[in-house]
């Protein structure tokens, strides 16, 4: 792609944050991190996902209140402490998330004002509304009535508006969180113009993103952060800089003993998946998953990479039981056989399982007990007419409390109470109950720590060594290297490579993993929920 | 090595006795409201110098409120998938309704007509359940369409009052079991005065009931706890599992023994169909698939749809189960009332709904027990009855009734939010 780009003179240092430390129960999210921004410059924050570009921006903006975390924010050369979003706003730091915030119910004016209403002792101004959120579309490019609600645009337009309620608020720096993730290509290009031009106007922006293109093409500045780190800031601005340049900075890490040793005995094929196509349910223009196909043996433990958005999660639930997407096509192979996985129940007893990365949210009932929560997806085992075996059942319970070593003082106790690792551990003995022998497992390690890390990697290998098929996606490409015999990448919901574990590096996964699609494809919108 | 679990006490003892001390912990909620219900029956049995646990006040007590029993228990499941349903004070007037027409205009044998109003609830419940389950409406709506409309359909069928059935229909909620064991002599009937209500002789049916439930009681506890050693499980300490089973024994000893000392005559019979309901839903509750689903679906749906349940089908069938209960209840009701009243059952679901959450349900769904609910039914009838006998008029006793709620429900998440914080 051709740089064209003015070499811009930056200004003074208008934000320094200075030993930022973050930690969550049992994690490091961020550790010592520095980062200076200049005034006129559009500045790109890069990293593999969870090395903590969100997190950062978080303590930046206020959402993680100042004593939450440790370090310095230097803001307009004085020291900020924001106890919260408004505190950050009134100085003016704009976050935009990559969830958006916007009301749908709510009309586009409403929304731009929304906590900062035009009104006078509490009523509100509609003729003041209307006029400033005229002007603030203006300027923002979107030629739209302000009283449309916000349900009726599109995602693209809806960005803009959040960038209008920016505006609204005086904002001398935006930051922007994946804000191309759920565009389309012309949506996209109309974004990062957009952002150019409030530089011209003098707004500083902060834009996280994991399109290396993009960022070539509008920062002046880009810090990699790595394991909650500052790796370098890289001086975009000559073009010099490649997109290798930056992925060797943010995959730079060598891999040391956290991985069990483990030799695989692989046999026959058991499971395929062909020419799977995936509609995004909200918007089934979109294509989510886009022919993709793949293949597990027995006994083979095979990784699927990508980066947020690229579709993993989405390829995954659309197989089990379809649960999300609509618009979907092609054929699973269980054992070479063509099987309809069309509900999440036919799924189970095709043998396929399907462990989620969102464990609280999908994975499990935290209000019910360990045991409950292990049985809950083979409980037609454990009945007899309908019955339960209730003292079978706890017997099955605590023999996978002792398998796994999942720490807890009884199986009665509610899930919730246990740490992550150990709730996870849960997940694994629900669908290792149900006797699967093909288990997707998504984001088995997240969230949780090293120790307990280690403990699902051997879980993972017994399971492949008594001859089931495991299909594991994750963001961290070490743990893909070591733990997966062949590793697939998955970009913009294409399949771009598979690599076996003898040749794959985390630079040539990346390399996959940032090929675009083809222009005119759409991209896709990360994290993935039921439909 | 994992720095972040927190929960990992020692007990690895795979053979550990539970304490008492963990038993009463564990079911902290549940003791507590189980103490609130005791402190109640005590404050008016003071209050009111003795007369609400006169055996034929609680005789009354237990006509009075079987149907906030058996519609609360359709209620727990309802509100543990989290849902609610609203319609059933107007379901009961409904099926009141066409039993009592069946009865009265084309003199149908009232064994039929109850066989039939079962069967219309079973059918209204098929109704709400299609359209929350299938086309997904959500059941405030479905069931505040099905209030309307039931009321409105039973004031057509029961335009005017029918009355006049058979004596055997009166005697589902009026009737008791006959006596046909005879007597036993009351034993402290030379101490008491003359008049006193609690000298009568004892029915030996009733006694003989509240005989064969402690029986019952032991075995099943005893077979528990063999299946549970032959399992390798941890078991209940021996002593405490005794003193447990004789505090239980001698409440229902005495319940038995005053309800045998009534004028009207022994067990009645609404008392049994109201226990076999209670048995049968624990038993759903606890011991079957069907139950199980319930609490998944209601403490994560999506959740539970990923592990393979068929969520729709679920929630069909919670309203099915609360149909066929709401049959029943309006068929009480009509026999209570001896007559098919087109305002009958007027709040009926209010009732339901605050057993419930007095009794630890949880109005976000997945939490609910049966013993709770029905604790939580006897502190409003106990409450009812209490207020009546001290003529308390009706309007302060809706007041009353409307605080206990209140107060039982903030006292639930105040102590679970210590709890959490400790």
């Amino acid at each position: 792609m051709v740089v064209e780009k003015p070499v811009r003179e930056l200004g003074d240092v208008i934000l320094e944050m200075d030993g930022i430390t973050k930690e969550f129960p049992g994690v490091k999210a961020l550790d010592d991190v520095t980062l200076t921004v200049r005034r006129g410059s559009i500045h790109a924050i890069c990293g593999e996902n969870g090395a903590g570009k969100s997190t950062l921006m978080k303590v930046l903006s206020g959402v993680y209140p100042v004593g939450s975390y440790q370090g310095r924010i230097l803001f307009e050369g004085k020291t900020c402490g924001f106890h919260s979003i408004r505190d950050s706003e009134e100085r003016g730091i704009v976050i935009i998330h990559q969830e958006l915030a916007l009301s749908p119910f709510l009309s586009i004016a409403e929304n731009i004002f929304l906590g900062n209403e035009r009104a006078r002792h509490g009523v509100i101004d509609w003729g003041e509304t209307t006029t400033d959120a005229v002007g603030l579309l203006q300027e923002v490019g979107l030629d739209l009535n302000p009283q449309t609600k916000v349900s009726e645009l599109g995602v693209g337009q809806q960005q803009l508006v959040e960038i209008a309620k920016a505006l609204s608020k005086d904002v001398k720096l935006l930051i922007l969180d994946e804000p191309t993730a759920a565009l389309n290509d012309d949506d996209s290009a109309n974004l990062l113009r957009l952002i150019q031009r409030l530089q011209d106007r003098g707004i500083v922006s902060i834009m996280i993103s994991h399109k290396l293109s993009e960022i070539q093409e509008i920062a002046d500045t880009t810090t990699i952060i790595r394991d909650g780190r500052t790796i370098e800031t890289l001086d975009m601005r000559d073009g010099s800089v490649t997109q290798e340049r930056i992925i060797q900075g943010m995959v730079g890490r060598s891999l040391d003993s956290r991985f069990p040793e483990h030799t695989p005995t692989v046999g026959e094929e058991l499971f395929r998946i062909e020419d799977w196509t995936v509609h995004h349910p909200a918007d089934p223009d979109r294509v989510v998953v886009d022919s993709a196909s793949l293949m597990v043996r027995r006994g083979e433990i095979v990784g699927l990479a990508g980066l947020m958005g690229a579709g993993r999660t989405e390829l995954a639930m659309s197989v089990f039981g379809r649960t999300w997407g609509t618009g979907i096509s092609g054929q699973v192979f269980k054992d070479g056989k063509p099987v309809d996985t069309h509900t999440v129940s036919q799924a189970i007893s095709h043998g396929i399982a399907y462990a989620t990365e969102d464990r609280k949210r999908y994975g499990l009932n935290l209000i019910q007990t360990v045991k409950e929560n292990i049985t809950s997806a083979g409980l037609a085992k454990l009945a007899r007419m309908g019955v339960i075996e209730v003292n079978a059942e706890t017997g099955v319970a605590e023999g996978f409390r002792r398998d796994l070593n999942i720490k807890t003082p009884t199986v009665e106790v509610p899930v919730g109470k246990l740490s992550g690792g150990n709730q996870q551990k849960v997940v694994l003995a629900k669908w290792i109950y149900t006797d699967a022998d093909m288990i997707i497992l998504d984001e088995p390690t997240r969230g949780i720590d090293v120790g307990a890390k280690y403990e699902i990697y051997t879980i993972i290998d017994r399971l492949a060594d008594s001859g089931k098929g495991v299909l594991m996606i994750s963001s961290e490409l070490p743990e893909l290297l070591g733990v997966c015999d062949r590793i697939y990448t998955l970009a913009s919901g294409r399949i771009t490579g598979c690599l076996d574990r003898s040749e794959a590096t985390q630079e040539s996964l990346m390399y996959l993993m940032t090929l675009e699609a083809p222009l005119g494809e759409t991209t896709t919108e990360s994290g993935a929920a039921l439909s | 090595m994992t720095a972040s679990t927190t929960t990992s006490s020692p007990a690895t003892t795979a053979r550990a006795t539970a304490s008492l001390a963990d038993i009463v912990s564990r079911n902290l909620r549940q003791y507590g409201i189980m103490i609130a219900l005791v402190a109640i029956i005590i404050v008016f049995a003071v209050s009111t110098q003795g007369r609400l646990i006169v055996p034929n006040n609680v005789w009354t007590l237990i006509q009075q409120n079987a149907y906030v029993v058996i519609l609360a228990l359709g209620m727990l499941l309802v509100i543990i998938a989290g849902h609610i349903d609203l319609s059933v004070g107007s379901v009961v007037a409904f099926v009141g309704g066409i039993v009592g027409y069946m009865m009265y205009a084309w003199d149908v044998p009232w064994g039929l007509a109850v066989l039939a109003g079962i069967a219309t609830g079973v059918l209204i419940g098929a109704w709400h359940g299609f359209w929350v389950a299938y086309v997904k409406v959500p059941a405030f709506v479905v069931t505040l369409a099905g209030m309307l409309l039931f009321r409105g359909l039973a004031q057509v069928i029961a335009a005017r009052t029918m009355a006049g059935f058979p004596a055997g229909f009166n005697a589902i909620a009026g009737g008791s079991l006959p006596n046909i064991l005879g007597f036993l002599a009351n034993p402290f009937a030379g101490v008491l005065p003359a008049n006193s209500p609690f000298g009568q002789s004892f029915d030996l049916v009733t006694l003989l009931i509240g005989l064969i439930g402690i029986a019952g009681l032991v075995v099943a506890t005893l077979r528990s706890r063999r299946s549970q050693i032959a399992h390798g499980l941890p078991v209940e300490a021996q002593r405490t599992m005794i003193i447990r089973l004789v505090v239980i024994s001698l409440v229902i000893l005495a319940f038995t023994g005053i309800l045998a000392m009534n004028l009207i005559g022994g067990t009645p019979i609404v008392l049994m169909i109201v226990a076999a309901l209670i048995l049968v839903t624990a038993f759903i509750t606890t011991r079957t698939v069907f139950g199980r689903h319930v609490y998944a679906v209601g403490g994560n749906r999506a959740g539970a749809l990923l592990s393979g349940v068929n969520t729709a089908r679920v929630d069909f069938m919670i309203f099915v189960y609360m149909g066929f209960l709401t049959g029943i209840a309006a068929i009480v009701t009509t026999s209570r009332a001896g007559a098919a009243v087109a305002m009958a059952g007027q709040s009926y679901e209010l009732d339901a709904i605050a057993s419930c959450f007095i009794g630890g349900a949880a109005v976000s769904g997945g939490v609910g027990r049966v013993t709770g609910v029905v604790i939580g039914a006897l502190i409003m009838g106990v409450l009812n009855m209490g207020l009546s006998i001290l003529n308390v008029n009706a309007n302060w006793t809706m007041a009353i009734k409307g605080l206990v709620l209140l107060a039982a429900v903030a006292f639930d998440l105040v102590s679970k939010r210590r709890g959490a914080g400790a």
